[in-house]
């Protein structure tokens, strides 16, 4: 699997995801920095990495998605190459449009850092398959504005279509519909505010985000 | 020339900020206050040759983000008088 990891001035899960891509995989993905244009050849897969990109400056992800490597990233997209925003990669893919809605502040204004329940409503894409049969995971949250935001309609079209991938068990930062994960319409697209690359190791406190990575190589 | 944006969230968009200062102010014993919006407010120096068009363009594309947020464009009196 060649994967990529898209890095920002600001991103501090990179290595983090790094690691997750490499230990399912046995191949070291491509660190790939913002200002670049181009993305290496013959990617699986693109990452899209936590933390705080250029200061949350304006608003979180804002001036991410409008960096030199997005346009190859939304290109690749359109191609159908498999796309993973986690946290701040999530506010960054609904910044691009190529996912639906906003990520606002969290409603009680605090920074969350704890493991979340979630369950995995959709074991039917490429992202989750590997969660078939257990679908009550515990995956860490760390953010400020993780509280998913779209009017109505999109929310109905979202929850019809089977994209919200992941779901709080209980409300935690004030995201319409508790979702924490959403896919996009074709469905190579998975932006979700929970860590994966944080639960894939006994050493972690758990292991609930391996299944993800695993079946990215599916 | 000055341009003014004001970006406000939209109506029936929670603001958690704005709610936790409503409370700041009761408990400060203001009374009266019925609600508390927050927004941002940027300012651009610009060419005259800056249309309208093209700050509007530069709202969409940037410095408010639609899905959740509104703005308004606030152009110096007398550009406002050149552009009518």
């Amino acid at each position: 699997m060649q994967s990529a990891v898209i890095v920002f001035p600001g991103s501090n899960c990179d290595r983090d995801m790094a690691v997750a891509l490499e230990t399912v995989s046995g191949q070291k993905p491509h660190m790939v920095w913002h200002g670049d244009t181009d993305l290496p050849a013959g990617l699986d897969v693109i990452t899209i990495p936590g933390g705080f990109s250029y200061g949350d400056y304006l608003r979180s992800g804002a001036m991410a998605s409008r960096s030199n490597i997005i346009k190859p990233v939304i290109e690749a997209a359109q191609r159908g190459v498999k796309i993973l925003g986690v946290c701040n990669g999530f506010q960054i893919l609904t910044e691009t449009g190529l996912l639906p809605g906003a990520l606002m502040r969290n409603s009680n204004m605090h920074f969350i850092c704890k493991d979340a329940e979630l369950e995995v409503i959709n074991t039917d894409n490429i992202f989750t398959a590997r969660y078939a049969g257990d679908t009550s995971v515990s995956i860490p949250v760390a953010h400020h504005d993780g509280n998913y935001f779209a009017d109505d309609d999109t929310l109905d079209i979202l929850e019809k279509d089977g994209r919200v991938v992941f779901r709080y068990q209980s409300a935690i930062n004030g995201s319409a519909r508790n979702i924490a994960g959403i896919i996009n319409e074709a469905g190579n697209v998975l932006g979700m505010m929970p860590h994966p690359e944080r639960a894939i190791d006994q050493k972690h406190g758990g292991t609930d985000g391996l299944a993800l990575f695993e079946s990215l190589l599916h | 020339m000055k341009v003014r944006i004001f970006v406000t969230l939209k109506d029936g968009v929670l603001d958690p900020q704005g709610k936790a200062i409503h409370h700041a102010l009761e408990s400060l014993d203001f009374s009266g206050v019925n609600d508390v919006r927050v927004g941002k407010l940027i300012e651009l120096e610009v060419d005259s040759s800056v249309s309208r068009e093209e700050i509007d363009k530069m709202c969409d594309k940037l410095l408010a983000n639609t899905v959740i947020e509104t703005y308004e464009i606030e152009l110096p009196k007398t550009a406002l008088e050149t552009h009518s």
